[in-house]
């Protein structure tokens, strides 16, 4: 028996093989929706569309959904969600904000404060979140929807209701509109540092193998001694503390607070995420596509406006995707678990 | 020759539900025993009681006449205890390799491994060979474990248990979903861990793989163990007699039994 008997196994490798090439098709899928779109876009519009200022301009619109996308993939494979990372960069901004009023100067010293506090409050948060889903079992859509209630609340106690302008010099010229070489922003090169290292993170270390096990198969991971509970809180941490960075390069890149004007973020953020091939129900999913998968309503736009379509079209268009792939996403997820219902693990909590 | 594993009057309630009523067990190192037993007998809660998923309310563990607390199955492991359950706990999306090693991880040397990141190559060699070993058919161990068949899967599951076990195995009716060739298997399996001198333990409802199999029976019923047999001393009608309470051979536990 020690030799592998033939028929069985090639049906397997047959199997296998095709469960694997369907997953990268899907990446590729989205990545050529991409491509196909810019170029149609290239064409309508060969002066102004495919131009440096033009490209620049988009990869600098997504950098901060990119940073925040980072934190929600990791989410949203463990089979949970996170609906305040909107608020919580709101709230980071406002009180890195307040810090660095407080200190004064325009230097890099403050900056770099500021950077450090608002870090400081997206890991408090996310630490808050996981340990209210992991520990307490509260869901994960009602904590979240909770804190994103909350942390913009406190937000808006803190200044009042009335957005901060105030961002040290070097944070909005050199951070916010720098370019690092030529028109590379700085903004962005900071974040696909961030994307980069999530990919790593995600598919390289026991971390990012935690987090799959965790939401292929949480009990299976328990029985083989994994700490679930504190992998969940670290992984709500994570996203927290993206979103706390990402609050300072907001900062920076809006001159403002930008109070009321993140309310769809996480949604959107939970689009791209869901668009690049990210299963919302947990085990499957890889940061490269949602960075590919922010990308799309991000062109929509900008190509809309270029092509005098109004560009609330963007929205309809993102939607029909969205929907699009996680239907191709659940069709594939039954032929492959055969019969097994899939299911939004993060309504249901985790009473286990 | 003393037990390797052995238990004494473990309780354990549900509610109202005694699922446990001072159930004994004992295996020896290198023996297969049968647990066998009608539905709601407690063959699985004693089987979640031994391996620290579900303690026992009370009631007292040996191992290696040592008494211990097994706590949670990571007590058991560190004993040398697996376990395989009905349902084989394992992560659908991840391949076989990376669930063979869940929670066990090697580690790639140096700074690198302090980092987090894994020595994908040697658990994938180890993985072939524990596979190859047990003749396992694992075709691609790059594939998702959801989407193999479910003789694969147990091979996988049960291949899992014996490359850690190091002293018990048990295996929650492990042939119940299978065919009659992967069935030969896996008792064949069971043969296979044993003469390596790890105690088996197996739930199984199927008498004719129970006869096959086994050194030992042992028969539950309301939550406690109402019989043992030398396998080869037994018969079938003796067996289902046994579980169906018309025979009775500890008699004394018996009391206080409606």
């Amino acid at each position: 028996m020690a030799t592998t008997t033939g028929g069985g196994t090639n049906t397997v490798i047959t199997d296998a093989s095709r469960g694997q090439r369907l997953r990268r098709l899907q990446a590729l899928q989205i990545l050529v929706l991409l491509a196909v779109t810019m170029t149609v876009f290239g064409i309508a519009r060969p002066d102004t569309f495919l131009t440096v200022f033009n490209i620049r301009g988009i990869v600098q619109n997504t950098s901060i959904y990119a940073v925040l996308g980072v934190g929600m993939t990791f989410v949203i494979i463990t089979g949970g969600i996170d609906l305040s990372i909107g608020s919580v960069l709101v709230f980071s901004g406002v009180v890195a904000a307040k810090t660095m009023d407080a200190m004064g100067g325009q230097g890099w010293g403050t900056a770099l404060a500021g950077a450090a506090v608002a870090c400081c409050c997206g890991l408090g948060w996310g630490l808050f979140n996981g340990f209210m889903i992991a520990k307490a079992k509260v869901p994960a859509l009602v904590v979240t929807l909770g804190t994103l209630s909350a942390a913009l609340g406190f937000a808006q106690i803190i200044t009042k209701g009335l957005d901060l302008r105030s961002a040290p010099q070097v944070l909005v010229s050199k951070v916010g509109f720098g370019n690092v070489v030529w028109q590379i922003p700085t903004l962005s090169v900071i974040a696909a540092v961030v994307v980069v290292v999530g990919i790593v993170l995600l598919h390289r270390t026991r971390f990012g193998l935690y987090t799959y096990a965790v939401g292929s198969n949480a009990e299976a991971g328990r029985r083989v001694g994994l700490d679930v509970d504190l992998h969940l809180i670290k992984v709500y941490a994570l996203a927290g503390l993206l979103a706390g960075f990402a609050g300072i390069l907001n900062l920076a890149f809006f001159q403002s607070t930008t109070i009321g004007g993140q309310s769809n973020t996480p949604l959107n953020v939970i689009a791209g995420v869901a668009i690049g091939g990210t299963s919302l129900f947990g085990g499957v999913g890889s940061v490269f596509g949602t960075v590919v998968g922010l990308f799309i309503p991000i062109v929509l736009q900008n190509g809309f406006v270029q092509t005098n379509v109004q560009p609330f079209w963007q929205q309809v268009v993102v939607g029909a995707v969205l929907i699009a792939v996680v239907y191709v996403d659940q069709k594939r997820r039954t032929a492959a678990q055969r019969g097994k219902s899939p299911r939004f693990s993060f309504l249901k909590g985790r009473t286990r | 020759m003393t037990a390797l594993l052995e238990a004494r009057g473990l309780c354990k309630e549900y509610g109202q539900v005694q699922a446990l009523a001072g159930a004994d067990f004992e295996v020896r190192a290198g023996e297969v025993v049968a647990l066998i037993g009608d539905n709601g007998a407690g063959k699985s809660t004693l089987v979640r009681a031994l391996s620290g998923s579900e303690p026992p309310d009370s009631g007292t563990i040996r191992f290696n006449g040592e008494p211990v607390e097994i706590s949670s199955p990571t007590v058991a492991q560190a004993l040398g205890i697996e376990t395989v359950f009905q349902d084989l706990a394992l992560a659908p999306h991840l391949d076989p390799v990376q669930n063979m090693f869940l929670g066990r991880e090697m580690m790639r040397p140096g700074v690198l491994g302090r980092l987090g990141f894994m020595d994908v190559t040697r658990m994938r060699e180890r993985s072939r060979r524990a596979f190859d070993d047990l003749g396992a058919t694992v075709g691609d161990l790059g594939g998702p474990v959801g989407s193999m068949s479910g003789g694969q899967r147990q091979g996988i599951a049960v291949a899992r248990a014996a490359a850690w076990a190091s002293k018990v195995i048990f295996l929650d009716e492990p042939t119940a979903a299978l065919g009659v060739v992967q069935t030969a298997h896996v008792l064949d399996l069971i043969r296979r861990v044993s003469a390596g001198g790890i105690g088996v333990v197996f739930i199984s409802h199927s008498m004719p793989h129970v006869m096959e199999v086994s050194d030992r029976i042992q028969v539950m019923r309301r939550g406690r163990r109402v019989a043992t047999f030398r396998t080869s001393e037994t018969t079938m009608e003796e067996l289902v007699g046994a579980m169906t309470g018309a025979f009775q051979q500890e008699q004394g536990q018996q009391q206080g039994e409606a």
